[in-house]
């Protein structure tokens, strides 16, 4: 009863006259199309609304205010390409690109190979599984600003846990996240530790899928276990390392948490990175077209890795 | 069923003395590692806040407390307006929930079985967000917040500004989505034989079969929002209505160590436990969503 009642209504008069000298079947399929319409758009237009404005409205809007000199409250003018002009003539530009950079790749040495040597030793590890995969889980899910934090008082040069170590165990002691030189690792090392968990788990669950006949007919073929690794873990985990390579890259280009609260972009701009820039610009100079330019150029590099992210896993779904 | 697969190194090597050996010393170095990475600092964490402000900064450290005092844990609650905070975050990342499962189950409702003119389209372009960045976006989304179009209305310092943009969640609605579209034809077209409505069917039909993916969907939602910081960081500039990471870094600065740390402790609780009670759940859906892709 009450599906005829919330048929009936909305857009079925003009249909009702133009579809007049039809037979009545056909107007009343063509009427009863436009209904579900009505209705399909009705379920999608809360999501359609929040996607309109947060996610597409302003990828236009980036592109857009990166041309123009933009202040909240008064009118935008257009300024051609005078925000990437001045962007790219600002010295922070370089290091910022170059933080982010060296960040990326340092994060892929050390945050790669280690989840993935972690992964291959537990799934060979045949008691307290349970355990190992809620640990190594723990740290993904305290706060980012709370291992940020944490990890700013291990570094602590003073009392700080990083130095303690050092000292108990009769080594030199590192500034850190003091020296210029040391300031970037210093911040790999919190976000593999707190990152990690997650690539681990994902790692497991690819070396669990490889059949054990491949193991056994390599043995039997005389290979160790150094060769059992190289020709078969590697060749058969080779789709998910990559994808998750991919996905780390796009990730670790955006990082902002770990500067922001432990370094504060410091010392000398040692650890200013891209988004931290784009944050500054923003809310320190109230530059809003520069911001805009910086967004436009990490959103056209980190496109690139995302299409490739994309592509890959859509052949892996083929294949 | 473990016994039973095969892995790198086979059941026969491991049962011979030598293999043993090495398994079992392989294991203790395992078990002490993950001790001393992942657990451990969790420890210090907790103790410190319980150590005097001397001895919290004291060289060498006392790996266990000489006095236990838990006046770090309540003076965080009070100096640094935890409650008033953790009911903001609490705020923010259950509304966010709740506009996630409405809007989100209902458009994925729509773009799976209601066939709306122009769905590939429309989720061509909400899967497209997936390769824009979101971190790369927030300053024009900030924009947009802070003046909407066409009304005119500020987001800004209102949960409205986490809310919404919250729904904006392409991954958790192609999840459902997807999830939809492999539910078993007959059932729902029996339904509307009955003559149920597209939202009856919704409610009483698809979401009582789709608890896992809403499930699954729910944790990620909730997370997200709780862990988040540069978005909030940007939408609350009013004190008051910060959640627990904004107010946590801004207050950082001029607190106690050792109050700081207890107030961090506290912030991590609701996460830890909501892990610790949904692990196999969560740890499950990690694992699976790897493989899916």
């Amino acid at each position: 009863m009450t599906k005829t009642a919330a048929r009936r209504p909305a857009a079925t008069a003009a249909v009702a006259v133009r579809q007049a000298p039809a037979p009545p079947p056909a107007g009343d399929r063509r009427r009863r199309r436009i209904t579900d319409q009505v209705r399909a758009y009705g379920f999608l237009l809360g999501g359609l609304i929040c996607f309109a404005l947060f996610s597409w409205y302003p990828a236009i809007r980036a592109v857009v205010i990166s041309f123009q000199k933009y202040t909240p409250g008064s009118s935008a003018e257009w300024v051609g390409t005078a925000n990437f002009t001045r962007v790219l003539h600002d010295p922070e530009f370089s290091a910022a690109w170059r933080n982010t950079l060296t960040f990326t790749l340092l994060a892929l040495l050390i945050g790669f190979a280690i989840p993935f040597v972690l992964a291959l030793v537990l799934n060979e590890l045949r008691h307290a599984k349970a355990f190992f995969r809620v640990v190594v889980y723990l740290p993904v899910m305290i706060p980012p600003v709370v291992s940020a934090l944490l990890w700013k008082w291990f570094y602590d040069p003073g009392a700080g846990l990083a130095n303690e170590t050092l000292r108990f165990l009769h080594l030199p002691t590192s500034n850190w996240t003091n020296g210029t030189g040391t300031a970037l690792i210093s911040l790999v090392i919190v976000a593999t530790w707190a990152n990690m968990g997650g690539t681990v788990l994902i790692y497991l669950a690819a070396l669990q899928s490889i059949p054990g006949e491949l193991y056994e007919a390599a043995e039997l073929d005389g290979a160790n276990l150094l060769q059992r690794i190289r020709h078969v873990t590697i060749p058969q985990t080779r789709f998910v390392i990559l994808m998750l390579m991919l996905l780390q890259i796009i990730a670790t280009m955006q990082v902002f948490t770990e500067p922001f609260v432990i370094t504060g972009g410091g010392p000398e701009n040692a650890t200013v990175t891209v988004l931290y820039l784009i944050y500054k610009y923003a809310f320190l100079y109230n530059d809003f077209g520069g911001a805009c330019a910086l967004s436009v150029m990490l959103l056209v590099l980190l496109g690139i890795f995302s299409a490739g992210y994309l592509r890959l896993t859509r052949s892996g779904e083929d294949g | 069923m473990s016994s039973a697969t095969r892995t790198l190194i086979s059941p026969a090597t491991l049962a011979r003395p030598r293999g043993r050996a090495a398994y079992w010393t392989v294991f203790t170095g395992v078990v002490l590692l993950f001790a001393l990475a992942f657990l451990f600092p969790v420890y210090w964490m907790v103790t410190g806040a319980m150590k005097s402000p001397d001895e919290v900064a004291q060289t060498p450290p006392t790996v266990v407390p000489e006095h236990w005092h838990l006046s770090g844990y309540t003076d965080a609650w009070d100096l640094m307006q935890l409650p008033e905070h953790l009911w903001n975050t609490v705020v923010q990342a259950a509304g966010a929930w709740a506009f996630q499962l409405v809007f989100c189950t209902a458009a994925a409702y729509a773009l799976s079985r209601l066939k709306p003119a122009f769905g590939n389209v429309i989720l061509g372009g909400i899967l497209a967000t997936l390769m824009v960045p979101a971190q790369a976006l927030v300053v024009p989304k900030y924009l947009t917040a802070a003046d909407l179009p066409f009304i005119h209305t500020s987001l800004l310092n209102d949960p409205l500004g986490i809310w919404l943009p919250a729904v904006a969640n392409a991954f958790n609605l192609y999840l459902l989505k997807r999830f939809f579209d492999q539910l078993p034809r007959d059932v729902l077209e029996a339904a509307e034989i009955d003559g149920a409505g597209k939202l009856r069917i919704l409610w009483s039909v698809v979401l009582p079969m789709s608890r896992p993916v809403l499930g699954v969907v729910s944790i990620f939602a909730l997370v997200a929002v709780w862990q988040d910081f540069l978005w909030p960081l940007m939408v609350f500039s009013d004190t008051d209505k910060q959640p627990i990471s904004v107010a946590l870094v801004q207050l950082s600065q001029n607190i106690q160590l050792t109050v700081l740390i207890a107030a961090m402790v506290i912030a991590s609780i609701p996460m830890v436990a909501l892990f610790l009670v949904f692990q196999r759940h969560i740890i499950a859906g990690i694992s699976a969503g790897s493989t899916k892709g």
